[in-house]
């Protein structure tokens, strides 16, 4: 039977943690140990029967209060601005972090790397030392993706997308667990990150590549899929190469300022992009809506959502200036040149 | 003062050899279920919450059958939710939150003030009633068919996907909830008006300024639960789109209104403990507790931090960064008051005149294991090394260390402290402090492991594990075996103490509080004459208060010798000659 007593530190994450869990258990030994010496020394000193010096017993002292009050203080708060640290990090991933979709739902994990459009269940193939983003979102209840050996761990909700990231430092197999109670088969909902070297990995690339035909390995990229979804349910009828009447352009939305009917602004980002499709009602644009309004998409599964998003984002960044929509969507290289609208549908 | 107790019509019984009390006025079923006596209506209470920790216990029990495997081979994946949402749902809600309050507290919190009753008798009983059809409700839920939400009922599996009774379980714990209001205003109305004369704020025992905090938070806190869990119960019911995204809703919004209760909760089961804690430490080291104003507001201080801490739930959930450290900040900060009070029951025992009873061990015990549940609870406020322990064993861990090594270990000191005053009896000592060590011991073989396998990052409400967590969950579980031992000796002693221990005298253990100067068990209007107070809290050492609380006791031990009861004279004489400052019966 194996014994294991601390997790392997596989990735940059794991080793700021344990740095800080080591003085919290250094601070617990030392407190508890500290009370209950002294507590045990004074019970048997001043035991009934003891003939011992009681005389002036001290009832109360400010100088004692504080002298213990004080010092727990400074070092709580010292513990406090560490955990900050890395704690903040994880909402802020490097730009040039490979990103994968995670879709958590009673009872497994569907992955997808943005990248390539390689898809997995309940396992993750990445490289080592490259940082990995994970923007995870639930299709049922609330999941919990978690990696011990990473020391990460992010919800998986309903109805919003999380980020997190992490960046493996070893090659190994580990865990990958729910951690959100999610019903009946929650504990057996999971499954294994493979962090490989960096030629292992390219490897595996292409071999997922190669099986095209089968579900995991659609080679197409996720922005690919959605431009054929913009395609099938007609989006292009309203959403233009430019902004109509009817509808904004998508073209250069992504991460653009939006105004809505009652005044409010948020950023198109992926939450306001989600919502936008599957609840246009509560996301009127400012000057929209009176020649008409865009149905709800909601029957679209997280999977296929993500994919229009991957689409949008391919369209442009406000930070890139736009190009407007040619009609080749096959020859299109880098995401913000490719092709947008297809001509069939314009109005 | 001999017969001013005394019922008229009772005095017949007196001859023979029966000095009344709020036990053996009555003995009729209605005496009983519709009394407004708060000694009585204690009674029904702790009745009625030994058999939900009993049935608690069993779910516990086969939680920790089940985990020695780690393929799940006992129970069946939709059994083992239901198993540990049971044992979570009975444990907090029917056994932690009212155990201290409803049971120790109904019964000594008047006598401590030198009340008649609690400020509102109807209120108190019905209190009960509300425990009683919630509770009838919840065992109703688990026996005709199970919950599988967990305690924590998180949307939107509680409201829209599991396919257990959670209405059901929900209203119950709905209606639990009012009971708890119910004691609370009760308890705020009776420690703010009914004191003795004489008995200002700062002469009052720490276990009613915990109480009164515990009190506030109840008052504050559970409105808001219950309504969240109405909520629930409309989106299940009605489609009403609260917490559901699909319908619009906010899964997260559920999270924050249930730990707008349920982390405040965790300070409703917890300083009712410190309150006997420091009762229990000062009579027994014949000390008046260190720093008594300080560990008095830190019991305020903790009721007001304790609600401003929620948000340490959801550090994993994506809130907003700045939300994180701010509720992180908050979690660091409430661990002062708390670590204050323990460095003042450790200088307490200093030069103090220390008497190893069992509630002392139980009391004992509770330092240590409440302190490394408060540390380990700095693990969790870290925001970094929470996201890495957040929703694992090592929560598990942390958490029973304060809810059962605090709160539960703190209720045994209390029931061990108080039983002769509420029963009249002295239960045999030997195996109390017996139950002690083991109850120590076997806590320490349960929870410790799991310290360890939660940073090994077990994941909770898992029966299916990876096999190299296995040596851990049976080192767990054969702890869980040890400590049910710890736990059902006193189950049998006390039973026996009721027919077969020793008569306890007014007043055992020379304790100071007005509580221990009326009669054990007390008669039913709690004293003959009303206590006048002229003495601080806890005044062990006054020689003068010292002799007014034997008097007074004594005074009682010869009232009932006229009546005519003989104490076992052999047995009392015995302990009491081996005793400091109690009366003696010659």
């Amino acid at each position: 039977m194996n014994f294991p007593i601390w997790p392997e530190q596989a990735s940059t994450f794991a080793t700021e943690v344990d740095n800080i869990a080591y003085v919290l258990i250094g601070l617990t030994i030392f407190f508890t140990v500290a009370v209950m010496l002294a507590l045990m020394f004074f019970a048997i000193r001043y035991r009934r029967g003891a003939k011992v010096d009681r005389s002036n017993p001290v009832h109360t002292s400010h100088t004692l209060e504080l002298a213990w009050s004080v010092p727990p203080l400074i070092i709580a708060l010292g513990v406090f601005a560490w955990s900050v640290v890395p704690y903040a990090s994880v909402y802020n991933p490097p730009k040039d972090a490979d990103e994968v979709y995670v879709i958590g739902k009673r009872w497994m994990w569907h992955l997808q790397h943005a990248d390539t459009g390689i898809r997995e269940n309940n396992e993750l193939h990445i490289p080592i030392n490259r940082a990995t983003k994970l923007t995870i979102i639930s299709q049922d209840v609330i999941h919990g993706f978690y990696v011990p050996e990473f020391r990460v761990k992010r919800d998986a909700i309903p109805g919003y997308y999380n980020t997190c990231w992490f960046q493996p430092t070893k090659v190994g197999k580990y865990f990958l667990f729910c951690t959100e109670y999610c019903g009946t088969n929650h504990s057996q909902m999971g499954g294994w990150v493979y962090v490989m070297s960096a030629a292992d990995y390219a490897q595996w690339e292409k071999q997922k590549g190669r099986k095209s035909g089968s579900f995991e390995a659609k080679a197409t990229t996720p922005a690919d899929e959605g431009e054929a979804l913009f395609r099938q349910y007609g989006c292009g009828n309203c959403h233009t190469a430019t902004d109509t009447a009817r509808a904004p352009s998508l073209v250069g939305l992504y991460g653009k300022e939006r105004t809505f009917t009652d005044g409010s602004k948020v950023p198109a980002d992926r939450n306001y992009l989600r919502k936008a499709i599957i609840m246009p009602e509560n996301t009127l644009l400012k000057g929209y809506g009176t020649v008409t309004r865009m149905p709800s998409y909601k029957d679209l599964s997280e999977d296929d959502i993500n994919q229009l998003i991957a689409y949008i984002q391919s369209l442009g960044a406000v930070t890139s200036a736009p190009k407007v929509a040619t009609t080749d969507t096959t020859s299109a290289a880098t995401p913000s040149s490719r092709g947008a609208q297809p001509t069939r549908n314009l109005p | 003062m001999s017969a001013s107790a005394l019922k008229p019509g009772a005095l017949g019984e007196v001859t023979s050899a029966k000095r009344l009390h709020y036990l053996n006025w009555s003995y009729t079923v209605r005496d009983w279920l519709l009394t407004l006596d708060h000694k009585r209506i204690a009674i029904l209470y702790l009745v009625s919450i030994s058999v939900m920790f009993a049935l608690g216990g069993w779910a516990a029990a086969m939680i920790r059958i089940e985990l020695t495997s780690p393929h799940g081979h006992i129970l069946e994946n939709d059994t083992y939710n239901k198993i540990f949402t049971m044992h979570g749902v009975l444990m907090v809600f029917f056994f932690l939150v009212p155990s201290i309050p409803a049971t120790l507290g109904n019964f000594v919190l008047p006598l401590m003030l030198g009340a008649r009753d609690l400020a509102f008798p109807k209120l108190n009983l019905l209190s009960w009633y509300f425990y009683m059809a919630g509770a009838a409700l919840t065992l109703y839920a688990i026996i005709s068919g199970g919950v599988d939400t967990g305690w924590t009922f998180y949307t939107p599996y509680s409201s829209v996907y599991s396919n257990s009774n959670v209405v059901l379980a929900l209203v119950g714990i709905f209606l639990a909830g009012f009971s708890s209001i119910f004691t609370g205003i009760n308890f705020i109305v009776t420690i703010h008006k009914m004191r003795a004369p004489g008995l200002t704020w700062f002469r009052l025992p720490l276990f009613v300024w915990a109480t009164y905090a515990v009190s506030v938070v109840i008052v504050l806190g559970t409105p808001v639960v219950a309504i969240t869990l109405l909520l629930v119960v409309a989106e299940r019911l009605w489609n009403i789109g609260i917490f559901n995204p699909v319908l619009g809703g906010d899964p997260i919004l559920f999270q924050h209104l249930f730990w707008f209760y349920s982390h405040p909760a965790v300070y409703i089961m917890i300083l009712p403990s410190f309150g006997v804690i420091s009762e229990v430490i000062a009579c027994f080291s014949r000390k008046r507790v260190f720093g008594y104003s300080f560990v008095a507001f830190s019991s305020l201080a903790i009721g007001v931090f304790g609600f401003l801490v929620w948000g340490h739930h959801m550090f994993i959930t994506g809130q907003s960064m700045y939300t994180g450290i701010v509720f992180s900040v908050l979690s660091f900060l409430v661990a002062i008051p708390s670590a204050i009070k323990v460095f003042n029951w450790t200088a307490t025992v200093y030069k103090g005149t220390v008497w190893f009873t069992a509630p002392m061990l139980y009391a004992m015990g509770f330092i240590g294991l409440f302190t490394v549940g408060g540390l380990t609870g700095l693990f969790l406020a870290s925001l970094a090394v929470d996201v890495h322990l957040n929703q694992t064993y090592f929560v598990v861990a942390h958490f029973h260390y304060v809810m059962v090594g605090g709160a539960m270990m703190g209720y045994f000191a209390g029931l061990h402290f108080w039983w002769p005053k509420i029963t009249g009896r002295m239960y045999p000592e030997f195996w109390a402090k017996l139950a002690a060590g083991i109850t120590f011991i076997g806590f320490n073989l349960t929870f410790f492991p799991q310290f360890i396998v939660g940073y090994l990052g077990m994941p909770r409400r898992y029966h299916n594990y990876p096999s190299e967590f296995q040596v851990w969950h049976i080192m767990s579980s054969a702890g869980a075996s040890v400590l049910a031992v710890g736990v059902l000796i006193p189950g049998i002693y006390f039973l026996y103490s009721l027919k077969y221990g020793p008569r306890a005298g007014s007043n055992p253990w020379g304790a100071s509080g007005l509580e221990w100067m009326t009669q054990s068990p007390p008669i039913k209007d709690n004293f003959d004459e009303p206590p006048v107070v002229t003495w601080e809290a806890y005044n062990y050492e006054d020689e003068v208060v010292e002799e007014t609380v034997r008097d007074q006791a004594a005074g009682l031990e010869v009232q009932r010798e006229l009546i005519g009861h003989t104490p076992p004279v052999t047995d009392e004489s015995k302990r009491t000659d081996t005793r400091p400052g109690i009366p003696r019966n010659e």
